[in-house]
């Protein structure tokens, strides 16, 4: 079953699971780095045997594109001040390796969803730059029982509820899709 | 200079050359070539083995009456009834001749008998070493990826178990092996129809990467490095670590001279890097590669005071 | 196909990380394998393995619910190196391990001398693929299982399961390497590091991929190209013997094989009847998700291949690589 050699015409971009583009293209960033940078440290806090998983790579530079935000993620895994900023994308940001899929492919590779090689395989995830940073980060997600989603919601106080509710449902959206 | 006593060996050929070539390729070698031992026998493919069958006679009597010591290699993949057969009618002629082991299947029928150990078995530790030598190996030839510092480790291991230890140290290197018969693919064929085709190329097929860069070596199932092993400059530095005897792998060019430039090296004739310049002119129209032996990629040359030849 | 001599086989099934391990245990596998960090082991990635104390967790917890657990020791030690090598099979011995794995003759023969008691496992590494080599090893060291090199046809495997004095376990999904195991130097040709002494085969830190403007994928490893995807086409690893060449009879094609996965789902009941006492998963470095799936569906298959029904396959296929599957050597010598 060769998809490509019926079709090399069909563009590449249908083939990555298209979503509606999520409707945060006017959030100021600098409203958004409180929440990632809590996410880190909590997730860096609760999980050390994650950081130890990286090696060498946690002083990497990782740039995470989820193909429909308005924006990427810029992920510094170092055990002891890990960051998670926002950045424009048109915005040149120095980084070893790149990781691109639709933000959903991205959650649900991280939440032990889909396997991160079969995406690969069907291209929905694009790797770029330093492929051994990349290998480390999935595999030492891939440690985690406990989902992403859970693990944040259980620790995101009043918002808790609300964050893993909107979280399952973009998932179930993304299932029904396939 | 004094003569070195270190050996120079023949490896078996590993290429399918015809019957007559490799005749006068053997008869060539006994009575020119500076070497010492000469290994015969098929490696790769039991299918080819009846064709050689009988000449070995005579092959081995000029061998030997030119004071050459022949050892007979074993099969590197033993599966399927053919190849039992071809590997116990070798390993179990023990009684006979030396045999050169490259298959852990050929240990079960040697067992107890002295015999020497090939590259295509793992010897990659003392431990290991320790074993074979327990069980009647006398000589080894190390795997071609071992780098110096394994090397060194083991020629000490070596002495101590009164064996000694042979490295390739010229011919395309040898990578990988397999069930599937890649020469007959190449040709839309598989192995059991393959007629052979792999006879068209005396030193193996090149696979050049889709950017058109040269690569691989294909010699049925076994795929080869594409450029050329030369080790001429690491001989003295692998002689004091307790490497006696050097492997030269054959090749459809004159191996007689090739021959005589790494006796020369040996023997402190000649430097290894004029050697090499000569030898440059008559080896494969292919770059020399040390990479293994350097602890680095197997394709690369790493520049040792030889540096007009890098890749 | 319910004939009496037919016996359960066992469902050995990979984990990568304890998180992997206790997914595969909670799917229904009845034994796992897994190695520690570093390279004693033939599945050296980054972020993967086992640390000592994980491993005798990990061994807990698959005990308490009544799986095995199998340590790969599956490298070969270079010389002067061999003590972590020795540390690791005492680690797997000291933390309970059900079986330890190894490939090196000398490793085998450490594992005989030291740990006498310890059931010892031939890696598929050992490249042991005639009864002559498997006999030797069960003679030499009290080798209790061979993992077959995934060569042979079914045919062969029943002929050698009458000649062998030990169990048989054999591949049945996964990753297929086209090269003998243990035996093959193209990763270390490519990038310096060798499958056999640092125990990873294309490691990630000499993969690069370039995505191209026109939507193609150009895999490489070290400074080889080893294919290029055009737009739209299933990726795959730059595996050397998986890759793209040119030779002087043919252009652009798998002059190895093709990157297909095995899948023996349909050859499931013959296996057993050939004598195989393992059924092998393969996919050490693959995530939970595909562990769950993969284990979750040959757990039903063989489950239901044991009550003589055909074996239904949910489909599999989404997790190989280049969605195409092969019964490999298996089935027929045509393959080769």
């Amino acid at each position: 079953m060769s998809i490509s050699a019926s079709s090399p015409s069909r563009p590449c971009a249908s083939r990555l699971r298209t979503l509606p583009r999520i409707a945060l293209a006017p959030i100021p960033l600098f409203l958004l780095q409180p929440l990632l940078r809590f996410i880190v440290t909590g997730v860096a806090r609760r999980h050390p045997a994650l950081f130890n998983r990286l090696g060498s790579s946690q002083n990497k530079a990782i740039l995470i594109d989820p193909t429909n935000l308005p924006f990427a993620l810029l992920l510094h895994p170092r055990p002891d001040t890990p960051t998670l900023e926002a950045v424009r994308r048109k915005k040149k940001v120095p980084h070893d390796a790149k990781i691109t899929g639709t933000f959903l492919t991205l959650l649900d590779m991280i939440d032990g969803n889909m396997d991160g090689d079969a995406l690969f395989f069907t291209r929905d995830l694009k790797i770029e730059g330093d492929t051994e940073a990349i290998v480390a980060l999935r595999n030492a997600l891939d440690d985690m029982d406990i989902s992403l989603a859970d693990d944040l919601a259980a620790h995101a106080g009043p918002l808790s509820g609300a964050l893993k509710k909107s979280l399952r449902a973009l998932q179930g959206i993304r299932r029904s899709h396939q | 200079m004094s003569k070195s006593t270190a050996e120079l060996t023949i490896g078996p050929i590993l290429f399918h050359w015809p019957v007559e070539t490799k005749r006068d390729f053997y008869f060539k070698i006994a009575d020119e070539a500076p070497v010492d031992t000469v290994y015969l026998g098929e490696v790769i493919c039991s299918k080819r083995t009846p064709f050689f069958e009988p000449h070995y006679e005579e092959v081995v009597t000029r061998l030997e009456n030119a004071g050459k010591r022949v050892v007979f290699s074993t099969l590197a993949e033993v599966t399927g009834k053919l190849d039992r057969k071809v590997a116990q009618s070798v390993a179990g002629g023990a009684k006979d001749f030396f045999v050169e082991a490259n298959d852990v299947s050929a240990l079960w029928y040697l067992d107890g008998h002295p015999h020497a150990i090939g590259p295509f078995l793992n010897v990659y530790n003392e431990d290991t070493l320790g074993f074979l030598a327990r069980k009647g190996a006398r000589h080894v030839t190390l795997p071609p990826e071992l780098p110096a510092s394994a090397i060194a480790a083991l020629g000490k291991e070596a002495k101590s178990l009164n064996v000694s230890l042979e490295v390739q140290v010229y011919g395309r290197i040898p990578l990988a092996l397999s069930a599937r018969c890649y020469h007959a693919r190449a040709h839309g064929r598989i192995k059991d129809t393959c007629r052979f085709v792999c006879e068209e190329d005396p030193d193996g097929m090149d696979l050049k990467t889709l950017e058109g860069e040269s690569f691989l070596t294909i010699n049925g199932i076994q795929t080869l490095s594409w450029p050329c092993l030369n080790l001429m400059n690491d001989m003295e530095e692998m002689q004091n670590a307790g490497i006696s005897a050097f492997r030269l792998s054959p090749h459809s060019h004159d191996m007689i001279q090739t021959a005589r430039l790494f006796r020369a090296v040996l023997d402190g004739e000649m430097d290894a890097q004029k050697a090499t310049a000569h030898l440059k002119e008559i080896a494969l129209a292919v770059p020399f590669s040390n990479g293994f032996y350097h602890g680095r990629e197997g394709y690369k040359w790493v520049d040792t005071g030889v540096s007009f030849l890098s890749r | 196909m319910n004939q009496p001599h037919m016996q359960k086989p066992e469902l050995v099934c990979p984990a990568g990380t304890p998180a992997g391990l206790r997914t595969a245990v909670d799917a229904g596998a009845d034994a796992v394998y897994c190695g520690l960090q570093g390279p004693t082991n033939a599945r050296n990635f980054p972020g993967l393995n086992f640390t000592p104390q994980e491993l005798s967790q990990s061994i807990e917890y698959a005990h308490e619910k009544g799986a095995k657990v199998l340590l790969a020791v599956n490298s070969f030690p270079p010389a002067g190196r061999t003590q972590e090598w020795k540390d690791s099979i005492d680690t797997g011995v000291q933390s309970h391990a059900d079986a330890i794995i190894v490939a090196d003759i000398g490793m085998a023969q450490y594992m005989a001398e030291h740990h006498p008691d310890q059931r010892l496992h031939l890696s598929v590494q050992a490249g042991a693929s005639s009864p002559e080599a498997i006999k030797f090893y069960c003679r030499e060291f009290g080798v209790k299982r061979v993992v077959l090199p995934r060569i042979l046809t079914v045919k062969e495997i029943s002929d050698l399961h009458a000649e062998i004095p030990c169990e048989i376990e054999a591949f049945i999904f996964g990753n297929i390497g086209m090269m003998a195991e243990g035996r093959c130097s193209l990763s270390s040709y490519a990038t310096g590091l060798s499958t056999n002494m640092d125990g990873v085969c294309s490691p990630a830190s000499h993969i690069r991929y370039e995505n191209k403007k026109d939507g193609s994928l150009v895999s490489k490893l070290g400074d080889f190209t080893i294919d290029c995807f055009h737009c739209g086409e299933n990726a795959g690893y730059p595996t050397i013997c998986k890759g793209r060449y040119d030779a002087k009879t043919r252009s652009g094609y798998y002059a190895f094989e093709e990157p297909v996965s095995l899948n023996l789902t349909r050859l499931l009941p013959d296996l057993v009847q050939a004598g195989v006492t393992a059924l092998k998963i393969e996919g050490r470095q693959r995530s939970r998700a595909y562990v769950k799936a993969v284990v979750h569906a040959f757990r039903k298959a063989v489950d239901a291949c044991m009550e003589g029904r055909e074996p239904e396959m949910d489909t599999l296929l989404a997790l190989t690589e280049g969605h195409r599957e092969t019964q490999g050597a298996f089935r027929t010598k045509a393959w080769r």
